[in-house]
């Protein structure tokens, strides 16, 4: 305590005479926080507030208590819980005070009650009478404080009971009534949005409220529903700039004002919600305009608040439509905090910057010695900000400089939660935009040894399955394996103790598969480092069936080492050692079973399971005939467990531990172990298909086998980058023209030169990336590592750039002269100058390429014309039309259906090709536009789509005799699929003639997902239930809970719907019920049920492929959301 | 917003408020960690901390520390205001409030945040009708607290 308190306590006497009332009764807290004050230790502290919890303890229960002093104890037990100590025995006076006592009991009994008793209490359903009768009280305080509890605390379910009353209340003459009841709704609109649904009409009333207090508070309301579905709510458009206007206009009473700007609340609400109406839609934007520009002119005083207004009003025009002369102003005010000498205007700076740099990158330009400045601040919050920056930021080009300032910042970072989403940044950076592979294993190295075992399990799945997929040259890949075991078998060879696990176990898994790449390290001589790993102490037990399973790979040959080793194993504690040093013992002594199990350097899909294990039905047989017991699913055995055990009144339970169990289990297994164990030791199916479930986190490794064998999984999404990502727009030819322009500062003698070369080399490439980025969700960059072939076009181009602009990056950063402000303003004066600047300075090869690429936008936009389709507010009007805006030339009658976004599969000079998804009733339409990039007819054109797994059922417009100049044809493909498939890949060309005789190809590649071919299946719960039983392939799993927002269950479920197009049968408590069908017809239906933390889901239906491939989806779609 | 909290300059919890449902064990590891992070901050840095998921936004008044959670989209500087209004109202009620009145009458410090926040949103961003309401509920407390003195003495 501090030596003021200290005296204050010396003459509090003295201060409780002068006191109330009031303050007389509170005597004893007074007592007990000055007798707490005085003692020294926390022991003492401990050891006095037991027992006047116990003096409490029996004064509530004594009958004479008074309700004065009950009131009394309430505030000294509220102390007690405050100092952390449990006081939960008078919570039920807590509602007893609120029930019975006087107004000022009440009161107090009322805080009480919302300071102990949160959400979800059971207690809370024996408030629910006192709040009724309060409600209906004519006393305004004891009415207030009902609203003010119910706007806090209240029982979901028990919602209804009060709705009609706290309507009501939205009428009452008193604008503080009203204003708690608006609050209230509020609140149930929060936790259970279906029940308040009939009153939205009064919403629209309390936002008339001649109260600006009940209006702000209804801005709550709206701010939530325009943020769940901005379409209901355009026609407020005008409501909500009228009312801005007059506040900002100073309409509003004084006691409004807050240090002598008018409701800055309210003006921040109101931005919040007019940038959400604006989003996407230029009319709507356009009614903004004008009070926006008002409240940028306004906001002029020197004060935090009118900062608070302008930082929220910068990022509305950032997110509306955008206007010129708006972005102009706001991008100044973005110089203003991020100048700004205060530093928690300078975090805003930063942050609007990340914000901005999405939509316009050479704002990050303009600011390039002030972010570099920040980079070096003593303040973590200002130097993580800095890299969220940097982040978005990145290219090829500054990638290495960028991942090292973050690494560097890794390693002086302790927080953990800072340090899992750093290093998952990393890693994203490193395989999106790594220049070669040395650089990429080394920062992967880096990586995993920094983050350790903190790192989400998807970072290392995903860069196993990088290095196992591989891209399409088999060559690179080997040289990227290479290196990756040359750089383990170093570490390994160092002192290896203090390595993570995770990192142990990633490196063990490489090395085992891949070491015999190479020749001039002896296998035995990996074998002597893996099981020197393994007598480490600190090595876990799971890490060490990662390096036995790497073991058992490269055990060929080297019988004695391996037999030792498994002799000395085949004792452990662990039986899932046992069972892998037994394994390993059996391999190595019959080398053939060995090259058959584990065939070296084989490629994934040449590998065949045969994961019914069939080849044990013999086995099977023998054991039943001699009287064993049959084999019963873990779950089966649980329940009957469960059942014998206890009442166990939910029908359709599974229980947590089962599946904690078999998880647990399973989560052992090394990818490769899967399937050795299978193989050998697996005696049931359910085990071996639980197993594989479950090590679903090792997607990458496992989902290659299915029930068919090999999953061909061309998706990259997992690893690619979000399309949001200022950088996912970056195209390689842009970068190296970028390169060019790059400038580090306006006076560069004023700075010093490390600084500069430093921001050079951060900020290479970013300002052609403004305007590429700006052209919205066109096109994912190429990342560096692909996992299967991609159309050549793309491939082309990235391979090249990326070649060349490591040289140029290097050699341009110091010596700069072009002015980026100077290039920034004819950005933004003429589309078409931007053409011809860079002409003259890019190298020769590819500054052609690039001329066509920017031809191919410009008359993409031509050809639109009018018709254009704003994809993203944030799109500077005048920019080169998307991609995305081909969807305006979608037949007729393919227009109102639900399709995909556009992506571009391919282009060359003179044609390019993209496609788009159409989700028709009975079957997926692919449609492909084929676009002439040239001003010349081409003839002949002819598309081909090759894909064995899918059913074409009919193609329309795949043959043309002349496309035109700048025109575009479409053709589309009804598709189905037979056979679920988790991902499909499909294959196909364009064949033209651009002069007669001489035929070009063009080919492509795409994906398509079982998501694409699913759809509702409309039953009534009876018809579920009946169809439930008829069903038989079952497939149960544990998947994440979205918790974020409102009920968990709905939520999660909502999300799955709205990613794979599911129909939500019914929700019964904690259980949903879900149908789904494939195009083919068999159904599929999902139970779903709250265990937990997690959503226990049981998948049946007719098909034994179709629950695994939509638990996969589920989880992706879970996993991205 | 998500949760408030009030501590003094030795990590001494003064008053929490939470707008989210957690549970006690919960409540109580947050506090200690933030409390923690937040104490050792020096007297320059910024005013805002990324802190597990959520934001941090705290202020310090002379030797108590007001500290607010809220989510990313939020808008720091005016919780940042919104704190300071808070401060404002505590001091015009109390009368130049000090951390003692915090203390000593903890229960009307929550009395006004009621007033001022409902369910983590700005209810009422008027100082004077705050204060009104707060005036009132005294109001009519004190004068049943007058009643049921009279009471017994009148009998």
């Amino acid at each position: 305590m501090s030596d003021v308190v200290e005296k204050t306590l010396t003459a509090l006497p003295s201060l409780f005479d002068s006191q109330t009332g009031a303050a007389k009764i509170s005597n004893r807290l007074k007592q007990l926080i000055k007798s707490i004050t005085e003692l020294t230790s926390k022991h003492d502290e401990e050891s006095l507030i037991k027992q006047e919890l116990s003096a409490m303890k029996e004064q509530v229960s004594a009958p004479s208590t008074s309700m004065k002093q009950m009131r009394e104890i309430m505030v000294r037990s509220m102390y007690c819980e405050m100092l952390g100590y449990d006081a939960s025995f008078s919570y039920i006076h807590a509602i007893k005070l609120a029930q019975q006592g006087g107004v000022m009991e009440k009161r107090v009994g009322y805080l009480a009650v919302s300071l102990f008793l949160s959400e979800g209490h059971e207690l809370l359903l024996l408030l629910v009478n006192t709040v009724l009768k309060d409600l209906q009280s004519t006393n305004l305080i004891e009415a207030c404080m009902a609203l003010t509890v119910v706007a806090q605390v209240f029982p979901k379910d028990m919602i209804p009971a009060v709705l009609p009353l706290v309507e009501d209340k939205l009428s009452h003459p008193k604008e503080i009534i009203r204003r708690k009841a608006v609050l209230a709704l509020y609140k149930f609109y929060l936790i259970a949005p279906n029940q308040v649904q009939h009153i939205h009409a009064k919403f629209r009333k309390a936002l008339c409220d001649k109260d600006p207090g009940v209006m702000t508070s209804s801005l709550h309301i709206y701010l939530q529903l325009i943020q769940e579905s901005p379409d209901a709510y355009k026609d407020l458009t005008g409501s909500f700039v009228t009312i801005l206007k007059q506040v900002v206009g100073g309409k509003l009473p004084l006691d409004f004002n807050y240090h002598s700007v008018p409701a800055p609340w309210l003006q921040i609400q109101l931005l919040r919600i007019l940038s959400l109406l604006g989003r996407d839609d230029q009319s709507t934007s356009e009614l903004m305009y004008e009070v926006l520009d008002e409240s940028l002119r306004r906001a002029e005083m020197n004060h935090n608040i009118t900062y608070a207004i302008l930082f929220e009003c910068v990022k509305a025009v950032y997110t509306i439509h955008p206007k010129a002369e708006l972005l102009e102003k706001a991008a100044r005010c973005i110089g203003n905090f991020v100048l700004s000498p205060k530093i928690n205007l300078k975090y805003l700076g930063l942050k609007a910057l990340t914000y901005v740099v999405q939509h316009d990158a050479k704002l990050a330009l303009q600011h390039q010695m002030t972010i570099i400045e920040c980079l070096d601040h003593s303040d973590f919050t200002i130097k993580r900000e800095t890299l969220e920056l940097l982040f978005r930021i990145t290219n090829a080009q500054n990638v290495s400089v960028i991942v090292e300032k973050m690494l560097d910042f890794l390693r002086s970072c302790s927080d953990e939660h800072t340090i899992i989403h750093l290093a998952g940044k990393v890693a994203e950076l490193a395989e999106k935009f790594a220049p070669d592979n040395s650089w990429f294993i080394q920062t992967m190295n880096d990586v995993f040894s920094i983050g350790g075992d903190l790192l989400q399990q998807d970072i290392s799945n995903n860069f196993l399955r990088l290095l196992a997929e591989g891209s399409e040259s088999k060559e690179e890949d080997d040289q990227l394996r290479l290196y990756a075991v040359d750089s383990y078998l170093t570490l390994l060879n160092g002192d290896a103790s203090h390595l993570p696990q995770r990192f142990i176990q990633v490196m063990s898994w490489v090395v085992g598969e891949y070491s015999h790449l190479q020749e001039c390290v002896d296998q035995s001589e990996v074998i002597r480092l893996l099981m020197k790993l393994l007598e480490q102490k600190s090595v876990s037990s799971e890490t060490r069936v990662w390096i036995l399973s790497a073991l058992t790979k490269i055990s060929d040959g080297q019988t004695d080492l391996i037999l030792e080793l498994a002799e000395s194993i085949s004792s452990s504690q662990d039986t899932i050692l046992r069972q892998q040093a037994h394994e390993l013992r059996h391999l190595s002594l019959d080398s053939k079973l060995h090259e058959w199990v584990l065939p070296r350097g084989a490629a994934w899909d040449d590998m065949e399971v045969d994961s019914s294990l069939s080849f044990l039905d013999g086995f099977v047989s023998e054991a039943l005939a001699a009287g064993a017991a049959p084999y019963k699913p873990p779950h089966q055995r649980q329940e009957e467990l469960c059942e014998q055990r206890a009442l166990n009144l939910e029908p359709y339970s599974f229980s947590l531990p089962v599946s904690l169990s078999s998880c647990s289990i399973t989560d052992r297994h090394s990818p490769t172990l899967l399937s050795v164990s299978s193989g050998l030791s697996g005696n049931s199916t359910e085990l071996s298909q639980k197993a594989g479930a479950s090590t679903l986190i090792l997607e990458g490794v496992k989902r290659v086998w299915g029930k068919d064998g090999y999953l061909p999984q061309k998706e990259t999404a997992v690893t690619a980058s979000p399309v949001d990502e200022p950088s996912a727009a970056v195209q390689p030819v842009g970068q190296q023209e970028a390169a060019e322009r790059l400038e580090p500062q306006p006076e560069p003698s004023t700075q010093t030169n490390d600084k500069q070369q430093l921001a050079s080399s951060l900020f290479v490439g970013l300002s052609t990336q403004s305007s590429t980025s700006l052209l919205g969700k066109s096109e994912a960059p190429p990342p560096r590592f692909r996992k299967k072939p991609r159309p050549h076009g793309s491939s082309l181009s990235s391979s090249s750039s990326s070649g060349t602009s490591e040289k140029s990056s290097s050699s341009r950063t110091s010596h700069n002269t072009t002015d980026s402000f100077l290039y920034g303003s004819l950005l933004e004066e003429e589309p078409a100058g931007f053409d011809h600047t860079p002409k003259s300075i890019t190298a020769n090869g590819l500054g052609q390429n690039k001329d066509v690429k920017e031809d191919r936008r410009t008359n993409t936009s031509q050809i639109l014309g009018s018709d254009m389709v704003i994809v993203r507010p944030n799109t500077i009007q005048h920019n080169p039309s998307t991609s995305s805006d081909l969807t305006t030339l979608l037949p007729a009658d393919l227009k109102d259906l639900p399709h995909s976004d556009v992506i571009s599969l391919t282009s060359d000079p003179s044609l390019s090709v993209s496609s788009c998804r159409v989700f028709r009733d009975e079957a997926l339409l692919l449609v492909i536009f084929i676009s002439n990039s040239t001003e010349t007819d081409i003839r002949d054109v002819a598309v081909q789509l090759n894909c064995d797994q899918l059913e074409t059922v009919s193609l329309r417009g795949n043959i043309v005799d002349c496309l035109e100049g700048r025109s575009v044809s479409v053709c589309h493909y009804a598709l189905l699929m037979d056979d679920p498939h988790t991902n499909v890949s499909f294959t196909g060309s364009v064949s033209y003639q651009i002069q007669p005789g001489h035929t070009n190809t063009l080919s492509f590649s795409g994906t398509l997902s079982t998501a694409d071919f699913i759809r509702p299946l409309v039953v009534t719960t009876d018809e579920y239930g009946k169809l439930w039983l008829s069903l038989s392939h079952d497939v149960k799993q544990n998947l994440k809970l979205l918790t974020d927002a409102g009920d968990p269950l709905q939520t999660t479920l909502n999300a799955l719907k709205d990613t794979l197009q599911l129909h939500i049968v019914d929700i019964i408590g904690s259980e949903g019920i879900v149908a789904c069908r494939l195009l083919s017809g068999a159904p599929c239906l999902l139970h779903c049920r709250v265990n937990g933390s997690a959503l226990a889901m049981w998948l049946r239906s007719p098909l034994p492929a179709l629950p695994d491939c939509i638990l996969y989806h589920c989880q992706r779609a879970l996993a991205q959301h | 917003m998500q949760f408030m909290l009030l501590f003094s300059r030795q990590g001494k919890l003064r008053l929490q408020k939470w707008y989210v449902p957690l549970c006690d064990k919960e409540k109580k590891k947050i506090t200690r960690e933030l409390v923690q992070t937040v104490l050792a901050r020096k007297p320059k840095m910024c005013s805002f901390l990324e802190w597990r998921d959520l934001k941090i936004v705290y202020k310090r008044y002379a030797s108590l520390y007001f500290c607010c959670a809220i989510e990313d989209q939020d808008n720091e500087l005016i919780t940042l205001e919104i704190i300071h209004r808070y401060v404002e109202l505590l001091d015009k009620y109390f009368g130049s409030v000090c951390e003692l009145d915090i203390i000593f009458n903890f229960e009307k410090a929550y009395f006004i945040l009621d007033e001022f926040l409902l369910g983590g949103e700005a209810q009422e961003t008027s100082k004077k009708n705050v204060l009104k309401a707060i005036e009132q509920a005294d109001l009519l407390q004190e004068n049943l607290d007058f009643q049921i003195r009279l009471l017994p003495a009148s009998t």
